[in-house]
């Protein structure tokens, strides 16, 4: 409930977030009810409870191992999940595959960012959703000048879309993976621990795209297991502990040591976000 | 002054002038990024040795062979092209176009029937190994090498089972097939209003690119540029068909070859299709999460392959007027395969173009036929072959590590 000062710039953060209304735009809610998944032995997610609405960014985090990774390709269709219901906007949905996940609004920048290292930014941004003239050639300049267009509502420094992708640095990768999801103007963003391999610069400059995303009116779920980046532009922090929610906080109301004590299960008192769970105790803690 | 948007970036190093072009490229062949300068200059380095071993290797009469000869197994190698670029392989194209050609044959001479019918089934039995292939590989994980080592043996067995005790089956002579494979050429006016068409598409495509571009507020290249283009690539075809036709002229069937390297070409690099096989070629996994059907990819690619291995054993049984045991043999799959890799297609997946087909098929056949001229035994041929393939592959890895070194991938 105190504010800490440890977190960066997350007082500017705070009262950008406290200035805003109910956003407009073409944002969508997700929710996800008892969700599991389970991989031979490995119940990698069990009754998974996760939710995110137009206009937030909800960051989901965890050690490693925690079902992070697999909470995100359960909701964009890599995965079907074992069990549970997923809503989009209050519509029950089933995803059954990345394209379905595209047809919903849910557009998902992947860890290990599932860039082709032989294809050029412009190729790569428009990867399986290319733009056609007259129906069989692609149009070259149109996907360029859109390319442009998305790299520049990113503020993003690129120097040119005709390079191979391989000849960018981590951060412009990035980049370039968080511009792909925004080309089929989805509603909701995953980012899979888009900070994880980036310098100090770079991590900024990431944030600052998630800020972006957010100001633009769409749901975004950004997996980290960096408290600093989760507290510096989350709304929400959602918890997973071996495959559980663990803990739900309000970004404002809760600090570092909290989240880690939540992410490590060193305190009982941290998982009182999520009255039901804190009393519980977690059956899948024997395994990992 | 404006700037277009492609190169407002300060970072940009913007080339301007001769100097500025000439430091491009040799920062890309720096870099790694060699495309077709390898085999162009192994092609002139071959010409000048043969020719100066036996002048008759450049007359016109060995140069309309020597492109007339590539055509068949050009077009069995523009296959290979599409298989290596989804890094896997086909290993058994020469047997298909052995098959096919001998389902050709015998549908012709023994069973009658007309010449259409019997290409159809020829190149039908492609398309159906090819499908089959597909299955082997999506449905049940098979590694393409296997499933086409065993199509390199088991068609082989194919082709001899329908050739029966014969042997060979010669075609008809007064045949439609043999008329076109072997005695069509293009000559005279045809064939200068054929280079003028062909240049007046490539200036029109040029000005269609620039005016886009322009409108769209991107850089555009220059139309001097597109002029002087132009002008070598019409200076380099009317000069040829002038030499060519000083013998028989252009050759249907290499015509027929080129048109559908052209067509390959347009089709890998500005269709959607062509996009998603470069990007499994790629990352298959990043292809897949994209929404590429990559399913489709693989089977679309081996059937295309196994129909252009039909296709060119057809033509190349047209060409030699016969079928015997020996059709297809190793011989044509290593060839094939060879003369891909030799044009500049990475064995690694996702790097290459249809014209290395042509290319590599021309640098192998010249090596053919000069081995031949200067009167050389075919023991030696496949050595040379063998060692040209070698050379061919080690450049491609040391271009990889270049790539990699200077951040291209
Ligand atoms: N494809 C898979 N096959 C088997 N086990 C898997 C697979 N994917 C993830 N797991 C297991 O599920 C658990 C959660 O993994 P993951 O979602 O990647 O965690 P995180 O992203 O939070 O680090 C781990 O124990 C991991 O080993
Ligand atoms: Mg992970």
């Amino acid at each position: 409930m105190t504010p800490i000062d440890t977190s960066k710039g997350r007082g500017a953060a705070a009262s950008d977030r406290a200035g805003r209304d109910t956003p407009a735009g073409s944002g969508l809610a997700l929710s996800l009810r008892g969700v599991g998944k389970r991989f031979g032995a490995v119940q990698a997610l069990a009754d998974i409870d996760f939710r995110v609405g137009a206009g937030e960014v909800v960051a989901l985090v965890g050690d490693n191992g925690a079902g992070k990774s697999t909470l995100v390709k359960i909701i964009s269709g890599v995965y079907q999940p074992d069990g549970g219901e997923i809503e989009v906007d209050g519509r029950r949905v089933s995803i059954s595959g990345p394209r379905a996940a595209q047809g919903l609004g849910i557009a998902t920048v992947f860890q290990d960012l599932a860039l082709c290292d032989n294809l050029d930014v412009v190729a790569n941004l428009f990867l399986g959703r290319e733009r056609r003239q007259s129906g069989i050639v692609l149009d070259e300049v149109g996907m360029e000048q859109e390319a442009w267009r998305l790299l520049r509502r990113l503020s993003a420094k690129i120097p040119s879309v005709r390079i191979p992708i391989a000849s960018l640095s981590g951060g412009q990768r990035q980049t370039v993976a968080i511009a792909r999801s925004l080309v089929g103007d989805p509603g909701i963003v995953l980012l899979d621990e888009p900070t994880a391999a980036l310098g100090v610069a770079q991590t900024a400059e990431v944030l600052a795209l998630v800020r972006r995303l957010r100001e633009t009116g769409l749901g975004v779920i950004l997996v980290s297991h960096n408290m600093s980046d989760v507290l510096a532009v989350a709304d929400r922090i959602e918890v997973l502990r071996l495959g559980r929610n663990a803990a739900s906080f309000d970004a404002r109301d809760v600090s570092i040591e909290q989240l880690v004590a939540a992410i490590t299960g060193a305190s009982d008192e941290a998982r009182s976000g999520r009255d039901d769970l804190a009393a519980t105790p977690n059956p899948a803690g024997g395994t990992s | 002054m404006t700037v277009a948007a492609d190169l407002a970036d300060e970072r940009l190093v913007r080339s301007k002038g001769l100097a500025g072009a000439v430091d491009v490229v040799w920062r890309r062949l720096r870099g790694g990024d060699l495309g077709s300068l390898p085999v162009v200059v192994g092609l002139a380095i071959i010409c000048v040795v043969f020719y100066s071993l036996e002048p008759r290797f450049l007359s016109s009469f060995s140069l309309v062979n020597i492109l007339t000869y590539a055509a068949p197994v050009g077009i069995i190698a523009l296959g290979i092209v599409l298989v290596l670029l989804l890094g896997e392989i086909d290993l058994s194209v020469g047997s298909v176009s052995g098959m096919g050609a001998a389902v050709m044959s015998v549908l012709v001479v023994r069973e009658s029937q007309s010449v259409l019918v019997g290409l159809l089934a020829g190149i039908g039995v492609g398309v159906l190994v090819g499908l089959v292939y597909a299955l082997l590989f999506t449905k049940l994980g098979i590694p393409s090498f296997v499933f086409s080592l065993g199509g390199l043996l088991g068609f082989q067995g194919v082709l001899l089972y329908l050739l029966g005790s014969e042997g060979t089956i010669n075609l008809p002579s007064d045949s439609g097939l043999i008329e076109f494979t072997r005695f069509s050429h293009l000559t005279g006016a045809a064939a200068y209003a054929l280079v003028a068409g062909v240049v007046a598409l490539y200036v029109l495509g040029g000005l269609w690119t620039i005016r886009q571009r322009k409108r769209a507020e991107l850089s555009a290249p220059s139309v001097v540029g597109l002029a002087v283009k132009a002008a070598l690539l019409a200076a380099g075809l009317a000069g040829l068909t002038y030499y060519l036709g000083i013998d028989r002229g252009w050759s249907y069937l290499f015509l027929l070859f080129v048109a559908l390297v052209v067509l390959m070409d347009l089709a890998l690099r500005r269709t959607r299709w062509g996009r998603h096989v470069f990007a499994v070629g790629g990352n298959e996994e990043a292809a897949r999460r994209s929404g590429v059907k990559v399913t489709r990819i693989y089977v679309s690619v081996f059937v295309l392959t196994s129909t252009l291995a039909a296709l060119g054993g057809v033509l190349g049984a047209g060409l030699q007027t016969s079928v015997s045991q020996a059709t297809g043999t190793t011989d044509t799959n290593l060839t094939a395969i060879a003369a891909a890799v030799i044009g500049g297609t990475s064995l690694f997946g996702g790097r290459g173009s249809a014209y290395a087909a042509l290319l590599g098929i021309i640098v192998l056949q010249a090596i053919q036929s000069g081995l031949n001229i200067v009167g050389v035994d075919s023991s030696v041929r496949f050595m040379v072959t063998g060692a040209v393939l070698l050379l061919a592959v080690a450049i491609d890895s040391v271009a990889r590590r270049a790539r990699s070194s200077s951040g291209r991938g």
